[in-house]
């Protein structure tokens, strides 16, 4: 462990190559690249976030996995890469957005929140003795400033906001079969739709609902923002990020 | 004597018709004796809400200065205005984060909340320690708020427009001082609209 100086972990593990790479990073992304595929579109009314529910033998209990993962009532995380990065990463999400709600009586805007996620991802980059984070995320929420939207968090920690995006294994075909489908008044029906067809793409295997988790977000009606405001701060916040239950995924899937 | 009367001071805040306002009065003094009289206990938080503290002299200015860093913070991380209500609530856990050593002041909020049918009039008031209460007509905070409340509930009537808002607020203002010795010396009061914000400062008694 390290000593009082910090000894051989005081220094970080991910150094500047040469060219100007951080390598780490670079492979960090690889093991990005051999994570199951996941996808989200942000639709004129709503977000919707899909990934496939891969298990490596038939008697894994996978009603227990979570891929998509509620952050708080408007936020959800979807992600490719390595499992336990990603648990790691949410239990931090999970408690930054509260950590907010107790300052601000509010749960943080996306933007917000991605940052946050960002910035720890950013210092596994710059610090002693530890690795980069094997995920990149794909962060959709709702804030009554800017409405719906979608971000990617890369293990380098950079984000950006996207309209449609893969990440994962086959996100190159998926990316393209987004682009070709994808236009700016695309409702959320039309979107999970498009999801489910992207996803089917690069699919191994059967796709049922047990074999996907699907996330959306929804926008509130202006009726039920004013009834939460003035509840003196005491009121719950309606969520508008959910997971689709199983009897929906097969519903959509049926179409 | 009460720490929250060795400087006096009171500030009140009124709900009118798409407006609210903000007043206080401007003395600053050593328990009996007046020192300034034109200390200001009110302040811009955005264009939409102000802020005024009641109470020790020191903390309202330390205070002051918090609130604007994380203000300003806030502002430029989110790249958007704080919400009143935001703003609220930023107060009282700022507070409670000296539960115990607190901050000797009495805050009170006004402004307009952003809604979907244009702005909407917003006041609160918080203890010492960040209880909020969000009245729908008045606060009031400081030495003379026992008279402000009274006079207050007496006056106020709902949707006065920013023009009667100004003459209410200011009489309860003036009036409640005037019965108080560590309230006075001039007061200021802030009416606050969707466009602007208009501050006059009254003439009343100096003793």
């Amino acid at each position: 462990m390290a000593s009082a100086e910090g000894g051989a972990y005081s220094y970080s593990l991910t150094v500047f190559s040469p060219s100007g790479k951080l390598v780490q990073i670079e492979h960090a992304l690889a093991a990005v690249s051999q994570g199951t595929t996941s996808l989200g579109i942000k639709a004129s009314n709503g977000i919707v976030i899909a990934t496939e529910k891969k298990s490596s033998s038939i008697l894994i209990d996978d009603s227990m996995i979570e891929k998509v993962a509620v952050v708080c009532p408007n936020i959800g995380i979807v992600y490719s890469g390595m499992g336990p990065d990603f648990r790691v990463l949410i239990a931090r999400a999970r408690k930054s957005a509260q950590a907010y709600w107790k300052v601000y009586g509010e749960y943080p805007p996306t933007k917000v929140l991605t940052q946050e996620i960002a910035t720890v991802m950013q210092e596994a980059t710059q610090s002693g003795g530890v690795r980069p984070f094997g995920v990149s995320l794909l962060v959709a929420g709702w804030d009554v400033h800017r409405g719906p939207s979608l971000y990617q968090v890369d293990p380098s920690g950079s984000f950006w906001a996207w309209k449609a995006s893969a990440i994962g294994k086959n996100m190159v075909n998926a990316k393209t079969f987004l682009e070709k489908r994808y236009n700016d008044d695309i409702s959320l029906e039309d979107a999970i739709h498009t999801a489910l067809l992207t996803l089917k793409e690069g699919f191994e295997g059967q796709m049922t609902e047990k074999t996907i988790e699907i996330g959306v977000v929804t926008v509130p009606a202006v009726e039920e923002l004013q009834v939460e405001k003035h509840g003196g701060g005491t009121a719950r916040p309606r969520p508008t990020f959910r997971k689709l239950s199983e009897e929906e995924v097969k519903d959509y899937l049926a179409l | 004597m009460s720490i929250m009367e060795y400087n006096g001071g009171s500030v009140i805040a009124m709900v009118g018709k798409d407006c609210v306002a903000i007043a206080s009065d401007l003395r600053f003094g050593n328990q009996s004796l007046g020192i300034a009289s034109n200390f200001q206990r009110m302040f811009p938080v955005t264009d939409r809400t102000y802020l005024g503290l009641a109470g020790l002299g020191t903390d309202v200015t330390t205070l002051r200065e918090r609130f604007r860093y994380r203000v300003n913070m806030y502002t430029i991380k989110e790249e958007r205005d704080i919400e009143p209500q935001t703003f609220a609530h930023l107060v009282s856990s700022t507070l409670y984060e000296h539960r115990f050593g607190p901050y000797f002041v009495e805050p009170v909020i006004a402004g307009l909340e952003k809604a979907p049918s244009g702005f909407k009039p917003f006041i609160a008031a918080a203890d010492l320690i960040g209880c909020l209460n969000f009245a729908k007509d008045f606060v009031v905070a400081g030495t003379a708020s026992s008279k402000l409340y009274g006079l207050a509930e007496g006056l106020w009537e709902p949707d006065l427009g920013p023009e009667d808002l100004f003459e209410t607020i200011s009489q309860t203002l003036l009036n409640g001082v005037d019965r108080d010795a560590f309230s006075g010396w001039g007061a200021v009061v802030h009416v606050i609209t969707k466009d602007r914000v208009v501050t006059r400062t009254l003439k009343g008694r100096m003793d």
